[in-house]
């Protein structure tokens, strides 16, 4: 095993080293911007920009028409909201979307409440972190013009029932938009099937490099129109002006390609591990809550919350393994996780909550390990802690009144 | 932004963890923090005379503050009733290089000196 071991997949991930094989070239040997249009250094850079949007087309079911090159998600979401929103203003200023988006979505709206008026719907979720889609449903007026809502989250794993989403979307005529950056690459995604019209996702939660990402866009059924937020050249069909990032694609391109061939095997053997680190804590530990929804979840996440113990603390503890918490200790504006409150689970288990992110890399050995050294320190971290203790003498510790400052 | 020495240091090998008997002779208990803030404390002082014979923390808490009440344990250990009140969250900064974003580790823990001084005083104030 090596150390540190590195089981925080959600945040990013290691880049398959036949991605980075087929990205090499692209840096010194064939350099060109594949926007040259009149000599052989541009020609071969198109060529393989055509190639790899053909690779990230087919694993989500677009055309490689629809396909529009960014930095990443992040950028991708910016461009989906502000996109949609600039360009259909004529037709309406209402946007919904749910508590539980990553901040890149939220933050995007937020901006767009304050600086254009927007009138934003925020859709609360239920106790295992999904969206209603009756509650889009009812959400929906005749000012709206765009829904935003994730495919799968990125702290509890939750799967939203994204094709009954995309539905009503469809029946009342108005775009829909999905952040799939968790979900694109481990469990099937079809644009089609599902109903979107706009989707965001990016290059590193794949195994791919940093610094690319995409967001679809349909062309037909409707043919979907966005306002850019970077001018200049008209690259991407005038929708994101810059020169395209050419060996960052073309590792995308692969990371796709791999995904798809082994996305099904893979997602199995991640599931049976996930399931069995899942196992190993539960069935040992008392007074530990899984996070988010048993079943509709993706295979490779776990999040628990462990009573009695701060996460950052346990972080501590298991130093030699990646992971990452809810707890507010381990944030940088020192707030508990927004989705773990959306959940309702109080702020005291969310700051006792620990995010696991399998990977294609990790193996058997790293989650019995893991295993172990969770309990050990949970354990040990209980014994250190006054309110393990409180709670053992009997003390609910809902009645105390504590001298917070 | 990788951990302090010293506070993995406390963390790994904690000074005094443990508990007194709350009502046991001499003891001051001191509880600050909530569950829902992500900080409790539990700091108590075993007092012979006017000096502070033995301490013992119990913390739920990030390592800094787990350091933090570890230090504050460590420091009080030996010293008069009023130099542990002298204790200051400032000290417990620079002894464990915390960054601004934990001061307020060091602020709980020097709450706690003080919860459990004031403890003490009024248990010992009570007629027997």
């Amino acid at each position: 095993m090596k150390f540190p071991m590195y089981l925080d997949n959600h945040s990013t991930t290691p880049m398959d080293p036949r991605v980075l094989e087929t990205m090499l070239p692209y840096f010194v040997e064939k350099f060109g911007n594949s926007a040259s249009r009149n000599h052989a250094f541009g020609w071969e850079a198109e060529e393989a920009v055509e190639n790899a949007r053909k690779q990230i087309a087919r694993l989500i079911h677009a055309d490689p028409k629809e396909l529009v090159f960014t930095s990443g998600a992040t950028e991708s979401d910016n461009l989906a909201l502000k996109g949609v929103v600039e360009m259909y203003r004529e037709k309406g200023d209402h946007v919904i979307t749910s508590m539980t988006e990553h901040r890149a979505v939220l933050d995007t709206a937020k901006a767009l409440e304050t600086k254009r008026g927007i009138k934003v719907t925020y859709l609360p979720v239920d106790k295992t972190g999904m969206v209603s889609p009756n509650d889009v449903r009812n959400a929906i007026t005749d000012k709206t013009v765009l829904i935003s809502i994730m495919l799968a989250n990125n702290e509890i794993g939750t799967i939203n029932p994204i094709k009954e989403i995309g539905r009503i979307a469809k029946e009342k005529g108005i775009l829909f938009h999905c952040d799939a950056t968790q979900g694109v690459g481990k469990i099937p995604v079809d644009v089609q099937e599902m109903g979107i019209d706009l989707m965001s996702f990016t290059a590193h939660k794949i195994y791919g490099p940093k610094g690319v990402g995409a967001l679809y866009v349909r062309k037909k059924g409707p043919r979907v129109r966005i306002a850019p937020i970077i001018d200049g050249g008209g690259h991407e069909r005038g929708m994101r002006s810059g020169t395209l990032p050419v060996p960052l694609i073309v590792g995308f391109g692969k990371a796709c390609e791999l995904c798809e061939q082994e996305m099904a095997a893979e997602s199995v053997r991640l599931a049976t591990m996930r399931d069995r680190l899942q196992a190993g804590i539960m069935n040992t530990l008392d007074e530990v809550y899984l996070n988010g929804h048993p079943t509709q979840r993706l295979p490779h996440n776990l999040n628990i919350s462990f009573a009695y113990v701060e996460g950052e603390s346990l972080l501590m503890g298991v130093k030699e393994i990646a992971l990452s918490s809810g707890s507010a200790c381990t944030s940088a504006t020192l707030e508990p996780s927004y989705v773990l409150r959306a959940l309702g689970v109080g702020s005291d288990l969310a700051h006792s909550s620990i995010r696991f992110g399998l990977g294609r890399f990790n193996t058997d050995e790293e989650v019995e390990y893991t295993i172990k050294r969770i309990i050990e320190t949970v354990t040990r971290l209980r014994e250190m802690s006054p309110l393990y203790e409180m709670a053992k003498e009997g003390i609910d510790l809902k009645n105390v009144q504590w001298a917070a400052h | 932004m990788a951990y302090s020495e010293k506070v993995v240091e406390h963390f790994n090998h904690p000074r005094n963890m443990g508990s007194f008997k709350k009502d046991e002779e001499g003891v001051g208990t001191g509880i600050v923090g909530a569950p829902e803030c992500g900080d409790v404390m539990k700091l108590q002082i075993k007092v012979q005379g006017d000096k502070i014979v033995d301490a013992k923390f119990k913390t739920f808490g990030c390592g800094s503050a787990i350091a933090s009440s570890s230090l504050a344990t460590e420091w009080m250990k030996g010293k008069t009733l009023e130099e542990a009140g002298k204790i200051k969250n400032t000290d417990i900064v620079q002894e464990l290089n915390l960054p601004p974003v934990k001061i307020h580790c060091s602020v709980l823990a020097e709450d706690a000196i003080k919860a459990a001084l004031t403890d003490y005083k009024k248990k010992a104030e009570q007629p027997k």
